[in-house]
C-alpha cells in the first residue's frame, strides 16, 4: 500500500489533497456530498477582521478551459469564522489552513492572532495575491520587501506555521519567495489566479463587474508548474502547489515539479467530488508510476 | 439529496425557437422535491467548456426516475447539449436550490412566467393542481415562434399568452394582461427575466408572492460566492440564488 502522509510544518496530512482556499467555502456545502475527514486539509474561504460583502455581480465569467473570477473576498468576518465556522468545522478529522487577508499589516496581524488560536486551525495560509480587492491583497504581494516585512509581522503573532499564498502576477516570483523565507515563512502556496479580463463582444464591456478577475482552471496549469519548478529549487520552504489541477495525473505534476501537497480549486465546481476521487485514485496511481509514496514524488523532475 | 449521477436521455426534442425539451432518467430524479429547484449539467466531458450549466426542471416523474429540462439553446453549453441524444448519458448534479414553497397557496394562484422562466412552472403548476388549488398562468414570450407549452398548461387551467412583437395573444409584456385579470387569487409565483419580477411585485404589494431569479453561476451549491444578491434582510450579508434561493418570498431581493 502506497503511502499518502505527507508532513510539513505544523500539518500532518493523511494525504496531499486539499480543496484550495475561495473554492469550497467553510466546508459547509461539501459535506452534503462527502465526510470531509477524507481530505489532507481544508483552506477555508479568506477571512478578514470585518464582514466584507465582496464585489458586485456579475463576479465569475467563463473562459477557455478556465474561468475568471472576482468575488472580492466575501467573508462574515473573523468573529463569525472563529465563533461559528472554525467550531461546526471541529466534527471532522481534517487539519484547517486558515487563509488570511486584509487590507494593511495590522489586519493581516489581527486575523492572524486570532484565527491561529481556533484548536483546529493547524496553519496559516496569508493571502498576499487576491487580485479583485482595491486595496491590499495583491499589492502586498508583489513588492519582496513589503512581502517579507508582512511576513515577519505575521510570524509574531501567530501561533501555528505560516504559509505565504504567492501571486504569478509578477515579473519574478523566486524573489518573492526568497522574500518572504527571509522574513521567517514556514511554507509557501502557489499559485494564485492570475489577472485576467473577457469582454461582452456585442457591447464591447468587460463582463466581470470588477472589470478585471482571476484566471482559475486547467488554463492556468502550465503557468502554476512553471512557478513551482522555478520557486521549489530557489527556496529551502515547503510548497503547497495549485493551478487548474482536476486529475490525479495534475497531482502528480505538481509533486514531481516540487510540491510536496496539493490543492483542487475551481475542479470543484466542475465536479464537487473531485478531492476524493483523486484521494482514491492516487494509491494506485503512484503505484503505477514505480513510487511507494507521495514524498518520494516530490521534487522528482529537479533530479533527472 | 444532492446527488451526481450520469443520467440516460430517454428523449430530446425541439419545441420552439432555440427552445429544447431534454427528458432524463436515473435515480437523481427520485430526489426532486419541489417545483422550482433546477440541476446543474455538465455538458461535455472535457474542460472546454469548463463550467455546469444551470437548467430549470419543467416535470418530474418520480414513478418512471426521469425529469425533464427545458432550456434555450443560445450559447456554446447548451449548444452541446442541444445535440445529445437517446442513449447518450449526461453528467448531472442535483436537485439543487430551494424550489416554490406549494403549501402557500390556498385556492386560487396566478403562476407568471417570461420565456425561459417558464419551465418550471408547469411542474409547479400540475403539483398545485393536484392539491386542488386554482392556477392561473400568464406567460410571456419574444414571439409566437418562442411559444412553448401552451396547450399543456390550458389542460390545467386558463392560460393567458403574451408575445413581445403580437405575434401572438396580447401584444407587450405579462403586466399587460395582469392590468387586464382580476385579483381574486391568494399567492403568485413567478419566475423569468430580474425586470419582470421586478414588475410583477409592483403590481401586487398586497399579494402573497415567491419569485424565482437568475444569476450568473460556478458551483451552483453555495460554496463560491458567484451568484450572491442584495437582501432587505440584512444591510451585511448575501444571499446566495444558487442555495439560499433560486426561489425567494416576495421583497426579499434587491435586484
Amino acid at each position: 500500500m502506497s503511502d499518502l502522509t505527507v508532513k510539513l510544518p505544523g500539518l500532518n496530512l493523511k494525504n496531499p489533497i486539499m480543496p484550495a482556499s475561495g473554492c469550497f467555502g467553510f466546508g459547509k456545502e461539501y459535506a452534503q456530498l462527502y465526510d470531509l475527514s477524507q481530505l489532507g486539509a481544508i483552506m477555508i474561504k479568506a477571512t478578514t477582521v470585518e464582514t466584507r460583502l465582496g464585489n458586485p455581480t456579475p463576479r465569475v465569467a467563463e473562459t477557455a478551459s478556465g474561468m475568471l473570477n472576482a468575488i472580492g473576498l466575501q467573508n462574515p468576518g473573523l468573529e463569525k469564522v472563529t465563533e461559528q465556522e472554525l467550531p461546526w468545522l471541529e466534527q471532522y478529522d481534517v487539519p484547517i489552513i486558515a487563509n488570511v487577508a486584509g487590507t494593511t499589516t495590522e489586519d493581516y496581524v489581527e486575523v492572524a492572532k486570532k484565527i491561529s488560536q481556533s484548536p483546529n486551525v493547524q496553519a496559516l495560509e496569508i493571502n498576499i495575491s487576491c487580485p479583485n480587492v482595491k486595496q491590499g491583497g495583491i499589492t502586498f504581494g508583489t513588492d519582496p520587501n513589503v512581502a517579507r516585512e508582512l511576513t515577519r509581522a505575521v510570524k509574531e503573532v501567530s501561533a501555528v506555521p505560516v504559509y505565504i499564498k504567492l501571486s504569478p502576477n509578477v515579473t519574478n516570483i523566486v524573489s518573492i519567495a526568497k522574500a518572504v523565507e527571509e522574513g521567517g515563512a514556514d511554507g509557501i502556496t502557489m499559485i494564485n489566479t492570475l489577472l485576467g479580463m473577457r469582454m461582452d463582444t456585442k457591447t464591447g464591456r468587460p463582463i466581470i463587474a470588477n472589470i478585471t478577475g482571476g484566471l482559475s482552471g486547467p488554463a492556468i496549469k502550465p503557468v502554476a508548474l512553471r512557478m513551482v519548478y522555478e520557486v521549489s529549487q530557489h527556496t529551502k520552504l515547503p510548497i503547497i502547489g495549485m493551478g487548474g489541477v482536476t486529475n490525479v495525473d495534475d497531482v502528480i505534476d505538481f509533486l514531481s515539479a516540487g510540491a510536496s501537497a496539493v490543492a483542487v480549486g475551481t475542479a470543484n465546481f466542475v465536479n464537487p467530488f473531485v478531492c476524493p476521487e483523486i484521494i482514491g485514485q492516487l494509491p494506485e496511481r503512484l503505484h503505477e508510476l514505480g513510487f511507494d509514496s507521495v514524498e518520494q514524488l516530490v521534487g522528482r523532475s529537479h533530479r533527472l | 439529496m444532492i446527488k451526481q449521477e450520469r443520467m440516460q436521455v430517454v428523449k430530446q426534442q425541439q419545441i420552439a425557437h432555440q427552445i429544447f425539451e431534454l427528458t432524463v432518467q436515473g435515480a437523481l430524479a427520485t430526489e426532486m422535491a419541489e417545483p422550482g429547484q433546477f440541476v446543474h449539467i455538465r455538458v461535455a466531458d472535457s474542460f472546454e467548456p469548463l463550467l455546469r450549466r444551470p437548467i430549470s426542471v419543467a416535470s418530474i416523474d418520480l414513478e418512471a426516475s426521469q425529469f425533464t429540462m427545458i432550456y434555450r439553446a443560445e450559447g456554446r453549453g447548451t449548444g452541446l447539449l442541444a445535440e445529445k441524444k437517446p442513449g447518450d448519458t449526461i453528467d448531472v448534479l442535483g436537485p439543487l436550490g430551494h424550489g416554490f414553497p406549494i403549501e402557500e397557496a390556498e385556492k386560487k394562484a396566478y403562476l407568471i412566467g417570461g420565456g425561459i422562466g417558464v419551465p418550471p412552472l408547469y411542474e409547479l403548476a400540475k403539483q398545485l393542481n393536484s392539491r386542488g388549488i386554482q392556477t392561473v398562468h400568464i406567460l410571456g414570450f419574444e414571439s409566437k415562434q418562442a411559444v412553448f407549452y401552451e396547450e399543456k398548461f390550458r389542460e390545467l387551467g386558463e392560460t393567458h399568452i403574451a408575445t413581445v412583437d403580437g405575434s401572438h395573444g396580447t401584444q407587450g409584456f405579462v403586466t399587460h394582461i395582469l392590468n387586464e385579470l382580476p385579483t381574486d387569487f391568494d399567492t403568485y409565483y413567478s419566475c423569468g427575466p430580474t425586470p419582470m419580477l421586478e414588475a410583477v411585485q409592483w403590481a401586487y404589494p398586497q399579494k402573497k408572492g415567491f419569485l424565482s431569479y437568475e444569476q450568473r453561476m460556478g458551483c451552483g451549491i453555495g460554496a463560491c460566492f458567484a451568484c450572491v444578491c442584495r437582501t432587505t434582510k440584512s444591510e451585511t450579508d448575501y444571499i446566495k440564488v444558487c442555495s439560499d434561493g433560486p426561489v425567494f418570498p416576495a421583497g426579499v431581493v434587491i435586484s
